[in-house]
């Protein structure tokens, strides 16, 4: 664990895609998630050519298609309602397997699934090469507001730390024999929650504290490394370029 | 300017009392020249932290004054002030908040607007100062109590102050990591100011110390005759650890 703050996903890599900078890599990740959402769902291969273009960004990258699948799962929970609407919509309806089919519904559910799906993978691939505080540093470089990026970057220094403390507490109570099997047992555990986040409260006075005596005024310093240069914009939002052309094809054959 | 030589800090007649009423500073005078590494002891609740947050305008003096290297400590002033005085908190979890160590380093020196490769040579003779340059892109919630003290010590380095105030530099740290941490601050050619409960640790660094009580400053002078004072420390609840004699 030596190079700071690692998330289960990213995944280290020495690629171009790895290489390229914060900055260029959301907005061409935001650009790419805008062209699969406004595609008529009815140009189905087009879809299959977005895909593609992940595949191809997967090759450069060297992300290996299991280390993607896996974790794509995340999206499970959110597309159970599109499995229910081939069974609810409304009519005409097609025949399958003894099952009638709303067509719609069919429809309603392949946009839900097909769209969600892209941009859970599109997601994933951005996380996979570029490190937390990288995308922090790439979101100061858009010009997200510079409140946002302190909480933000406070954040990820600070999550740790108070979930450090959590567990310090919880030992602490189990210690002295508490054991929460029912609900009216968690009283402790409640105060617990309220005690830190009076601890965190004061700590974030302290932390202020000592930020104002290194000179805080407002802004995170930015770090002085070079922005991304042409090169590397035309490099980075090639994919994107890419998803347009999907996207305009899409709009003209249907 | 002939012959005369500013002194680093100088206190005036200071006095603060807190909006409750309660009275932490009263008049207290003192004055730090350059390179002198100064000892502040006292008990718990004697002022020392209030004393130390006067130095660089968190608080600011009902009455008296506080002059860093002859510039007031003032509003309009605030800026450079930060600058000069470096401040070492006891806790270094809250001192240290940036993801990584080089980047905490930094934030110091860009505040105060050094950029590009300056800030680089900045961070870099901050971290050597402090043995911690191996460290640089780590997570400071990686790192031993020890390692982060030193980082935070190099934190406050990386703005080149006139004064460095450590606050409790010695606490929760295991006789080692003191160790160490005695021997960097002792390689520092800088002025310092120390507030410790740790008596042997300002015997150790500070050739003269200032003891400070219910608001006041009861005794300055050299370390080791005010330590061998049993009568002073008893009358001010210091005390020096079991078996420790002072002749």
């Amino acid at each position: 664990m030596g190079a700071g703050h690692a998330h289960p996903l990213y995944l280290p890599g020495p690629s171009a895609v790895h290489r390229l900078p914060a900055e260029v890599k959301i907005v061409a990740a935001f650009l790419g998630v805008l062209c699969v959402v406004a595609t008529p769902r009815e140009a189905f291969p087009v879809f299959g050519g977005y895909l593609l273009v992940l595949v191809a960004v997967w090759i450069v990258a060297r992300i290996p298609l299991r280390w993607i699948a896996v974790r794509s799962l995340i999206e499970a929970p959110f597309v159970v309602l599109a499995v229910l609407l081939p069974f609810t919509g409304p009519p005409p309806t097609v025949e399958w397997l003894g099952f009638a089919l709303s067509e719609p519904g069919l429809l309603g559910a392949w946009n839900i699934l097909v769209k969600g799906a892209l941009g859970v993978l599109t997601s994933l691939t951005l996380a996979a090469t570029t490190p937390l505080r990288d995308l922090l540093v790439g979101l100061q470089r858009l010009g997200a507001p510079a409140l946002v990026v302190t909480i933000a970057t406070l954040m990820l220094r600070y999550v740790d730390v108070i979930a450090g403390e959590a567990r310090r507490m919880r030992l602490a109570r189990i210690s002295r024999g508490h054991d929460p099997r029912f609900l009216w047992q968690l009283g402790a555990t409640a105060r617990g929650v309220g005690s830190l986040f009076v601890r965190s409260y004061a700590r974030g006075e302290r932390v202020h504290l000592a930020m104002l005596a290194r000179g805080w005024a407002g802004r995170m310093p930015r770090r002085s490394d070079a922005a991304a240069t042409p090169r590397q914009w035309a490099l980075g939002l090639a994919p994107a370029v890419a998803a347009f052309a999907l996207a305009l094809a899409g709009w003209l054959a249907t | 300017m002939a012959g005369h030589v500013t002194a680093s800090l100088e206190i005036a007649d200071v006095t603060f009392a807190y909006p409750d009423g309660h009275a932490a500073l009263r008049d207290v005078k003192l004055c730090i020249e350059r390179g002198e590494r100064v000892a502040l002891l006292g008990p718990n609740g004697a002022g020392k932290t209030t004393l130390v947050l006067h130095l660089n305008g968190i608080l600011a003096a009902q009455q008296g004054s506080v002059t860093v290297a002859g510039l007031a400590v003032e509003k309009p002033n605030l800026r450079e002030i930060r600058r000069r005085v470096g401040i070492v908190f006891q806790d270094p979890d809250d001192q240290l908040f940036m993801p990584t160590v080089g980047e905490d380093v930094a934030f110091g020196p860009a505040n105060f607007g050094v950029t590009g490769a300056d800030l680089h040579a900045r961070v870099d003779a901050a971290l050597a100062a402090v043995d911690m340059v191996e460290h640089r892109d780590r997570s400071p919630l990686n790192l031993s109590g020890g390692q982060r003290r030193r980082v935070a010590l190099a934190t406050v380095l990386a703005c080149e102050p006139e004064i460095l105030v450590l606050d409790e530099p010695s606490s929760n740290l295991d006789p080692v990591a003191r160790r160490e941490l005695a021997e960097v601050v002792l390689r520092l050619d800088a002025t310092m100011l120390m507030v410790t409960h740790d008596l042997p640790f300002a015997l150790q660094l500070c050739p003269r110390s200032i003891v400070l009580d219910d608001g006041a400053v009861v005794a300055d002078g050299p370390t080791r005759e005010l330590l061998a004072d049993e009568e002073l420390l008893r009358r001010h609840r210091l005390e020096l650890p079991y078996g420790f004699v002072l002749s």
